[in-house]
C-alpha cells in the first residue's frame, strides 16, 4: 500500500520533533562543554555555538583524582566482567547443555536474583564490608558488581549456547575431541557474539554503579568516576561547562560502546532478563 | 535491524536441544542406572559450583544479615562499640506505625505507577510510529532513541540539572520566552512537584528508547499474512491493530511493564542525585528512605528494616506477574 505524501507527513514531522527532544540533552551536553564560558552564561542561550574552548575539559582533567579514579573505575569494571564471564560461562553452559535433577530450580534462582534490590540492600552490605575492614577497598566492590552483572550474563549466554546446534560438539567428539576439547574449539568461537554482548552490558552497569560506592568508599582515592561526576557537580556548582565537560567525558566511553551494541541489545536483554 | 530474529531463537533452539537430549517416558534411564559415569553425574553441579557460591556469599549473604540487623538496635554508638542488641520486632513496630513510612510507601507507588504508566503508553506510540516510518527517518529517530538510552544515569541527571538551572538554565528561558514570565528564574528543586517532574522527565526520557526500540523489533516479527487475513475481513487500521497487532504484543508488553515496574521502582541514583530527596525530604523514595534513614541518619538497624519492607513492597507490586512467569517455567523448562 503506498501511502501519499500528505500522509506520511505526519508521522515523519512526529519523528523529527521527537528526534530533538531524545537528542537535545545530548546535543546540550556536548556543546556546552565546549562552550566559552561567556556563551554558557549567556542570557539568551546559544543554541549553535560559533566558537569551541577546550578550557572546561581541562579543568575536569585537573580536578583533584581524576586519573586515579578512571584507574579505580577500570580496575573495578573490568575484573569484574572478567569474573562474571568465566564464571557465567561455566554455569550457562551447564544450563544449556546437560539434564540433571534441579535444573529448573537453579533457572529460577539465577531469574530471581536478577531482580536483587542492590539499592536497598547498601546497609547490610556496608556492615558486612565495615566488619571485614574493606571499606576503602576496591575489591568488594568489584565481588559485588561482578555478582549484580551474573544473573543476567548467565541466562543470557544460556540462551546463546542453546541456540549452538547440539551435532556440531558431538561431531567434533566423534572426530575425536573430549567434550571440554569441543568446546574450546567449536562452541567457543560461535558464542563470540553472545560474550561480547554480555561484557558490554555488565561493563555499563558495573562503570555506572551509584549507591554502592557511595556508601563503601567515602576515601576520595578510592571512589570511582559517578562519584566523582556528582561530586564534581556540588563542588563546582554554576560552572556548568566544566560540570558539562566532566559529563561529556564520564558518558562518552558508554555512548561509543552502545554504538556498538544496540543490535545486539534489542531483544536480547528482554529474553534474558524474563525468560532466560 | 537484525535484533528481532535474536529475540526469537532462543526458545525454539531451546526445545529442540530439549527434544533431542530428553527422550519422552520409556527410554529415559531410571535414576542410578549404571552407564553413565560419576563425573558426568556431578559435572553439571561443579560447573555451577562457582556461579551458585558467588551469589550466596555476595547476594544470599547480605540479605541475611539485612534480616538480622533489622532485628537489632544499631545506631552510631553501638557501631563503634561493636556492641550487637537485639531488640526483637521494635524497628518493625515502630516503621509501621510511623506516618512517614506509610507516606513515603504511598508516595512511591504513585511515582512507580505514574512513570511506568508514562513509559509504556509513550514507548508503545513511540515504537508503533518507528514502525509506520520510512527506513532514513527511521534511522533518524532510533538515532535519538540510542542516545537517550546509552546516556549514564547520573550524566543524565548532571545534565538535567543544567537543563533546569534556574539562571541560564535553557528550560526557564524557553518559558519565560514564549511568555510564562514567572518561570524565568524558577527554582526547580524548590519544591516537591517540581523535583518529581524533573525526575520523572528525566526517567521516562531514559526509559521510552528501551520500550519503543524493543516494541519495533517485535512488531517486525508480526507475519504479514496476519494483516492481510485481517485486510480481507474488511479490518481498517484500528481494527487491525488490536485484532493483530495488540494480541501478537501483549507478551512483550506485559514482561516489559514488569520490569520497568521493578527498574523504577527501585530507581536510587536519579531521585538521589537531582536532590537528595530534598526540599525536606518530600521526593524520597522508598530506597532512598531507606538509605538516609539507615546511612545518613545512622539508624542502621532501622534502615535494614524499612529496605526489608521495600523489598516486601516490591515483592507485592510485581506478584502477579512473577505468578505467570514462574508457572510458564513449569511448563516449558
Amino acid at each position: 500500500m503506498k501511502r501519499s505524501p500528505l500522509a506520511r507527513l505526519w508521522p515523519n514531522a512526529t519523528a523529527v520533533v521527537l528526534f530533538i527532544g531524545f537528542a537535545f540533552p545530548v546535543y546540550w551536553m556536548f556543546t556546552t562543554a565546549f562552550k566559552p564560558t561567556s556563551d554558557v552564561i549567556s542570557e539568551d542561550p546559544v543554541w549553535f555555538p560559533t566558537s569551541a574552548t577546550l578550557d572546561h575539559f581541562q579543568k575536569a582533567l585537573d580536578a583533584k583524582n581524576f586519573w586515579t579514579l578512571v584507574g579505580n573505575s577500570l580496575t573495578v569494571t573490568l575484573s569484574a566482567v572478567a569474573l562474571s564471564l568465566v564464571i557465567a560461562l561455566l554455569a550457562a553452559f551447564s544450563l544449556a547443555r546437560m539434564r540433571f535433577k534441579g535444573r529448573r530450580g537453579f533457572l529460577v534462582t539465577f531469574m530471581i536474583a536478577q531482580m536483587a534490590p542492590w539499592e536497598v540492600l547498601v546497609i547490610a552490605i556496608y556492615m558486612l564490608v565495615r566488619d571485614g575492614d574493606m571499606l576503602n577497598s576496591l575489591l568488594p566492590l568489584t565481588l559485588f558488581y561482578m555478582v549484580m552483572v551474573l544473573p543476567f550474563t548467565i541466562l543470557t549466554l544460556r540462551a546463546y549456547v542453546a541456540a549452538i546446534p547440539k551435532e556440531l560438539e558431538e561431531s567434533a567428539m566423534v572426530d575425536g575431541c573430549t567434550r571440554p576439547q569441543a568446546f574450546v574449539r567449536v562452541i567457543f568461537p560461535l558464542l563470540a557474539p553472545g560474550l561480547m554482548a554480555t561484557s558490554l552490558f555488565g561493563f555499563i552497569t558495573a562503570w555506572n554503579e551509584f549507591p554502592l560506592v557511595l556508601i563503601l568508599n567515602k576515601d576520595p582515592e578510592a571512589q570511582t568516576l559517578p562519584l566523582w561526576l556528582s561530586s564534581f557537580q556540588t563542588a563546582f556548582g554554576d560552572d556548568w561547562g566544566a560540570t558539562m565537560a566532566a559529563a561529556s567525558l564520564f558518558a562518552i566511553p558508554i555512548l561509543v560502546l552502545f554504538l556498538f551494541l544496540q543490535r545486539k541489545a534489542v531483544g536480547g536483554l528482554t529474553s534474558g532478563a524474563v525468560k532466560g | 535491524m537484525s535484533v528481532a530474529t535474536e529475540r526469537q531463537d532462543p526458545g525454539p533452539a531451546a526445545a529442540g536441544v530439549r527434544r533431542s537430549g530428553e527422550p519422552p517416558g520409556p527410554r529415559r534411564p531410571a535414576p542410578g542406572t549404571p552407564g553413565r559415569g560419576r563425573l558426568t553425574g556431578a559435572a553439571p553441579y561443579l560447573l555451577l559450583l562457582p556461579a551458585l557460591v558467588a551469589t550466596v556469599l555476595l547476594l544470599g549473604w547480605p540479605l541475611v544479615k539485612d534480616g538480622l540487623l533489622s532485628f537489632q538496635n544499631l545506631n552510631m554508638r553501638q557501631l563503634i562499640q561493636h556492641l550487637t542488641e537485639w531488640n526483637g520486632v521494635d524497628n518493625y513496630r515502630e516503621t509501621l506505625t510511623s506516618e512517614d513510612f506509610w507516606r513515603v510507601t504511598l508516595r512511591s507507588v504513585i511515582f512507580t505507577a505514574v512513570n511506568v504508566v508514562l513509559i509504556m503508553l509513550l514507548g508503545t506510540l513511540v515504537g508503533l510510529l518507528l514502525a509506520r516510518l520510512g527506513s532514513k527517518m527511521r534511522l533518524l529517530l532510533s538515532v535519538g532513541l540510542v542516545l537517550a538510552w546509552a546516556m549514564p544515569p547520573i550524566a543524565g541527571t548532571t545534565v538535567f540539572q543544567w537543563l533546569f538551572a534556574a539562571r541560564f538554565g535553557v528550560v526557564n528561558w524557553v518559558l519565560d520566552a514564549l511568555g510564562w514570565h514567572s518561570m524565568a528564574h524558577y527554582n526547580w528543586t524548590g519544591s516537591q512537584f517540581s523535583t518529581f517532574f524533573i525526575i520523572t522527565l528525566l526517567i521516562v526520557w531514559q526509559s521510552i528508547p528501551f520500550v519503543a526500540i524493543n516494541l519495533y523489533a517485535a512488531t517486525t516479527t508480526i507475519p504479514g499474512e496476519l494483516y492481510e487475513a485481517a485486510a480481507l475481513d474488511g479490518a481498517g487500521t484500528w481494527k487491525s491493530f488490536t485484532s493483530v497487532t495488540f494480541p501478537f504484543l501483549k507478551p512483550f508488553l506485559l514482561a516489559t511493564t514488569f520490569l520497568e515496574v521493578i527498574w523504577v521502582f527501585k530507581a536510587f541514583t536519579q531521585v538521589f542525585a537531582i536532590n537528595e530527596g530534598g526540599p525536606d525530604r518530600l521526593t524520597e523514595t522508598l530506597p532512598v528512605y531507606a538509605f538516609i534513614e539507615g546511612v545518613g541518619n545512622q539508624h542502621y538497624g532501622m534502615g535494614a528494616a524499612i529496605s526489608l519492607l521495600t523489598i516486601a513492597v516490591l515483592l507485592a507490586l510485581t506478584s502477579y506477574y512473577l505468578r505467570i512467569v514462574l508457572r510458564q517455567e513449569e511448563d516449558e523448562l
